[in-house]
């Protein structure tokens, strides 16, 4: 595929995106409702954010070889500021972006500064006890901010006007959809950049890049407060999506199912990443529901009980495709499309 | 003072649940270079396997139910943690990352598993009459299941140490903790001492699956992964692969834990943990890359 003919098809299918909201086709098997309904653009719309978080996650997993097990802490950062910032103090929706984001920048940079002394496996458990404090802080609910294990959600005049109400969520959804095409394109510029060469450097080999010259832990550092920032940024969709702000993305099991994500798609692609990060959210929330449909109410309970249970079908999912599809859906397609070209080829030859 | 000591028997028996978490967990790692984060789901599956086994037992005979689920519970440790490895682990040694991976699928699976069959509700655990009595020490009203912990921990910590400083297995994993490439040209079967090393762990995390039970009084699905952060921590803090450092250093969070728990604010002893851990990196950042 040249360059040209992939900008097409990506801006043909930015705009097939851009018009959901007045398709009106109903896709039974896919989608309960039509895909215009309230219901389906905002299943739409979180799909969208998980696709932008598992990008931003793609960028320290997969492109600087970071495991951390702490990325949910950042997203849920913006969740939580995000909300605090409208619910409880009162701000107007300017000084609250910028007060996230400030945040946002500080506290990656000061956590991943302490995390980055430590390599590999003892970065994931580090990171990890940072994304628990975290969830310890959200829990307890300090000076009743964070409402503890009930969430945080917001009133309605705390919501900016064009967001509130289930008549807007086709707003929702185009804003998702900025959120992911902004993400994408801020990671694809990144990862290209001089910097992105390093991180990927990196990945292959930290002790060369170290022994050419180059402060590997400033660009490890550069990394990880990056994708931390556009992790933010999808919390702060996330929040006007959700209504506020739930306890449930502060958890480890979340910021492992990042991890889920980013495999399930393709580590170290970009596109694999959106594509895993939306298939999860679709599948945690369409089995649920399918799970409940006739179909599979007449299996046997040996089956019927593991299989309405969502995070374990991802969960086998994930271990087989670990087990025998190294590369994700991403590197599946990339095999088949090369034994298609073999193919052609070969047949071209004769 | 009576405070005192109760809260540091507590802590001690906490500490007993960490540390029976936290050995298996390095020494997988020490040994194997695996981080296990499927521990945490062995130490879940492992306390619904013991539960649901005390539970075929009349609830009359309570100190025979509760010491066969104990028995189930640590050999359903041991034969899930057989499987993990020799299904899922053992294919991917050349690929370390997937290894983490695939312990991490392993763990949400289980306890989606465990969810889907028991529900999300704690289960009552049928403790004999003397479990759920006190002993008076000090001044202090001590629970009963807090001293047998703390036993219980000492003895399997004893027991792992003369496992490993007496018998040939010890002698293998040590050596292979040291060099493992070194133990592998000398001939020897690494790959059977990784099993074993695993099944010990799992069962390790069973029995401490089945004691949380007993010390908390019911078991939940979520138990296991909120321990093994703990024992994370208590791994990097105590020195991975050191059984001795494991011990002390689940004893100290379990202090800090419940004293700063006690006398600051519920969650300011679990943050001040994590704190804990951050600053034993700080401080020895060298230490910690030898993991």
């Amino acid at each position: 595929m040249t360059r040209s003919v992939s900008i097409g098809l990506a801006l043909a299918l930015i705009a097939i995106l851009i018009a959901v909201p007045w398709i009106g086709i109903p896709l039974p098997p896919l989608f309960g409702e039509p895909l215009r309904s309230p219901g389906s653009l905002s299943l739409l719309a979180v799909c969208f954010v998980f696709g932008a978080l598992a990008v931003s996650y793609d960028l320290l997993f997969g492109y600087t070889g970071l495991l951390s097990f702490g990325h949910a802490l950042y997203f849920a950062m913006g969740v939580y500021a995000t909300a605090i910032a409208l619910e409880r103090w009162h701000w107007s929706l300017i000084p609250t972006l910028l007060f996230v984001v400030a945040l946002c920048v500080v506290v990656p940079a000061i956590v991943g500064a302490i995390c980055l002394r430590t390599h590999d496996v003892a970065f994931a458990m580090v990171t990890l006890a940072f994304a628990q404090a975290g969830s310890i802080v959200v829990l307890q609910n300090p000076f009743g901010l964070t409402g503890g294990e009930e969430g945080l959600p917001l009133s309605t005049q705390s919501l900016p006007a064009i967001f509130a109400g289930v008549a807007n969520s086709r707003n929702l959804y185009w804003l998702a959809l900025l959120l992911l095409i902004f993400t994408y394109a801020v990671a694809r510029m990144l990862v290209g950049s001089r910097a992105g060469r390093v991180w990927q450097a990196i990945r292959e080999n930290e002790r060369r890049v170290a022994t050419v010259g180059l402060n590997t832990y400033l660009f490890k550092l550069g990394a990880f407060v990056c994708s931390s920032v556009l992790a933010s940024l999808a919390g702060i969709v996330y929040v006007f999506i959700e209504g506020g702000a739930t306890s449930e993305i502060t958890t480890a099991n979340f910021t492992l199912a990042l991890l889920v994500m980013v495999v399930l798609g393709g580590v170290g692609t970009l596109w694999g990443a959106v594509l895993g990060g939306m298939l999860y959210e679709y599948l945690d929330f369409r089995l649920v529901v399918l799970s409940s449909a006739s179909g599979l109410q007449s299996l046997p309970p040996i089956l019927r009980v593991p299989l309405s249970e969502p995070l374990f079908v991802l969960g086998v999912l994930f271990i087989l495709l670990v087990l025998f599809v190294p590369g994700g859906l991403a590197g599946a397609f990339r095999r088949l499309s090369s034994l298609s070209t073999r193919t052609t080829t070969l047949t071209g030859g004769q | 003072m009576s405070t005192i000591v109760l809260l540091v028997v507590t802590g001690l028996g906490l500490g007993a649940l960490y540390f029976l978490v936290a050995s298996g967990l390095s020494l997988i790692w020490g040994l194997m270079r695996v981080l296990n984060f499927a521990h945490g789901a062995l130490f879940t599956v492992a306390a619904y396997a013991g539960w649901s086994i005390a539970n075929t037992i009349p609830a009359t005979d309570a100190a025979r139910a509760w010491s066969i689920g104990l028995l189930g519970a640590v050999l359903g440790g041991a034969i899930a943690a057989f499987l993990l490895e020799t299904v899922l682990i053992r294919p991917l040694y050349a690929r370390p990352v997937g290894q983490v991976l695939v312990t991490v699928g392993a763990a949400l699976a289980a306890v989606a598993l465990v969810e889907a069959m028991y529900g999300d509700d704690p289960k009552q655990l049928v403790l004999p009459a003397w479990m759920s009595a006190n002993t008076v020490i000090a001044g202090a009203s001590i629970p009963n299941t807090r001293l047998l912990l703390i036993v219980v921990a000492l003895a399997v910590l004893g027991l792992l140490l003369i496992l490993l400083r007496k018998t040939r297995y010890g002698l293998i994993v040590r050596a292979g903790v040291e060099n493992r490439a070194m133990v592998e040209a000398l001939g020897i079967n690494v790959h059977r001492a990784f099993t074993i090393v695993f099944t010990i762990g799992g069962a390790a995390a069973g029995l401490g699956g089945y004691l949380a039970g007993t010390y908390f009084g019911y078991i939940d699905p979520q138990r296991g992964t909120s321990m093994l952060i703990f024992a994370f921590i208590v791994v990097v803090v105590g020195r991975l692969g050191s059984m001795t450092g494991c011990a002390i250093a689940a004893a100290v969070v379990a202090l800090v834990q419940q004293f700063l728990n006690f006398y600051a604010a519920a969650g300011v002893g679990d943050f001040s943990v994590v704190l804990l851990l951050a600053l034993a990196l700080l401080i020895r950042p060298r230490g910690a890359q030898t993991l």
